[in-house]
């Protein structure tokens, strides 16, 4: 479980993120949403340490990360697994250099160990056989996975995605959101999910944060966001009118 | 204005010299490092100090118009000053262009495309897998470039003397290996391995904390290569002045 407590980050005088205080359960696909601008990507820099925040705990059950020093923290790190907006994967290697890299780096196991554990990642995203590919030579879906077989390379306890939807199409994004929650489910992994894309929000939110102006606005699950009377997450959720149609 | 980034460069290096998670690892990076730079680098080494050694021989020849001075001071003067200033420096300000460039457009995409994020996610230390292995590369690499670009250059100036008939082969010869001081040698060395010190960190530097897109990772890269020049430049006064 990772808990958050009173969260306060700021750039300058932008106050980004203020007094954000939540709790994500393992098991369970948890969404941060909201507008652009909302804070979600720095919310989910400052639980990883990718940002220092201002002041607030970040606790992956019970350890406080933000008092942790820089060896606690790569203990911790090492049971994190991201995907990041752009994927983030290393353009000088292969598919199965990608993945193989925090093994090679991290364990010492055999390199047929490596390998079989690599050729299991990518079968576990569709991906088997690609390995010798460079991220040059695949499409954004297909870079996706290749992020999620990275990030679940090193069995994580912690799986952090920012934006897993951005720039694909809407089948491809539910394939991506589909595979994101059954290793949640499988692994029973701590999700957290920072999106603003509805078809996930609909389809994966067992749990969903809305953030506004770098608060907590509203919080649920995607069954209950549709009955919400919160006027700002209604402007959010409703904005198109495909949702708007849904709702009536 | 300059100590917070001087601080940043500090602090950038302590990161960089941390114990590595696994040398193993780290060692494949140093060879790829020491390929990129030093067998990379071979071709524009070559090109520069051929053409260093013989203009400087044409142009020694030229201001030496005095019967009283012998020409095989031409000899003496291009092995001179190819050791001490123009292979150690001018390599370095290519190489500034050239590896400088490189590392911190290299480092800069990593940090845009957020790989270097990925990096520290996976609980690596990025500064030590990204910059160590480039400045151990270097260090080793550049002052072998430098010994080579010596040769060359002597070289140079041996084949513009005689097919410019400003010096035989026989005074060139006999300059080049008339009193020499070993100490010379020793100072080239120590600026080389100054200079790919400063080459690669403070490109590094620019690379790693370059913010934004495309645009900022090209204006980190001629940061780089410019203060690495400037730097360089410094450096040479410095040495000269603390060990001559």
């Amino acid at each position: 479980m990772i808990e958050i407590k009173n969260i306060h980050k700021a750039f300058g005088d932008h106050q980004v993120i203020n007094g954000v205080t939540a709790e994500f359960h393992p098991g369970i696909t948890n969404l941060i949403i909201g507008g652009s601008g909302s804070g979600k990507t720095v919310l989910l820099k400052c639980m990883v340490g990718l940002h220092e925040p201002d002041q607030g705990n970040v606790l992956y059950n019970g350890r406080d990360f933000t008092r942790m020093n820089f060896e606690e923290r790569i203990a911790i790190r090492k049971e994190i697994g991201m995907l990041f907006q752009g994927s983030a994967l290393f353009d000088s290697m292969t598919v199965e250099e990608n993945i193989l890299f925090p093994l090679n780096m991290f364990t010492n196991q055999s390199a047929a160990e490596k390998l079989e554990r690599a050729n299991f990642c990518l079968e576990r995203v569709n991906l088997a056989g690609k390995n010798h590919l460079y991220p040059s030579e695949l499409s954004g879906g297909m870079k996706k996975r290749v992020g999620i077989a990275r990030a679940i390379a090193m069995n994580p306890k912690y799986l952090f995605c920012d934006e897993p939807n951005s720039g694909l199409d809407p089948r491809t994004s539910i394939v991506i959101d589909e595979l994101i929650a059954e290793i949640t489910d499988e692994y029973q992994i701590t999700t957290i999910v920072v999106t603003h894309d509805m078809n996930s929000v609909m389809g994966i939110g067992e749990k969903i944060l809305y953030l506004h102006q770098g608060k907590k606005w509203w919080e649920g699950s995607n069954e209950e966001i549709l009955s919400a009377t919160n006027k700002e997450l209604n402007d959010f959720i409703f904005a198109s009118k495909f949702m708007k149609a849904l709702k009536k | 204005m300059f100590f917070q980034p001087f601080g940043k460069y500090i602090l950038l290096l302590k990161a960089v010299f941390r114990r590595p998670e696994k040398w193993s690892i780290y060692r494949k990076e140093i060879l790829k490092e020491m390929v990129a730079i030093g067998v990379g680098s071979l071709g524009i080494i070559t090109i520069i100090s051929v053409f260093l050694g013989a203009v400087t021989t044409v142009q020694t020849a030229f201001q030496l118009v005095s019967n009283l001075v012998p020409r095989s001071v031409i000899g003496t003067i291009v092995r001179d000053s190819s050791i001490l200033e123009l292979s150690p420096t001018i390599s370095a300000i290519v190489l500034a262009g050239k590896v400088g460039s490189s590392v911190a457009s290299q480092i800069g995409t990593m940090r845009v495309t957020e790989q270097i994020d990925a990096l520290e996610i996976m609980g690596i230390n990025s500064p030590g897998y990204l910059i160590l292995p480039k400045i151990i590369g270097a260090v080793t690499m550049v002052p072998l470039l430098v010994i080579i670009s010596i040769a060359l250059s002597i070289t140079g100036g041996y084949f513009a003397g005689s097919l410019s008939g400003a010096v035989t082969a026989q005074d060139y010869i006999y300059g080049i290996t008339t009193d020499f001081i070993p100490f010379t040698f020793t100072v080239c060395m120590v600026k080389s391995v100054m200079f790919a010190f400063i080459i690669t960190t403070i490109s590094a530097y620019q690379g790693y904390y370059t913010r934004g897109g495309a645009l900022e990772v090209g204006i980190s890269s001629t940061r780089g290569v410019v203060i690495s020049c400037i730097m360089i430049l410094c450096a040479d006064y410095v040495i000269a002045q603390l060990l001559l």
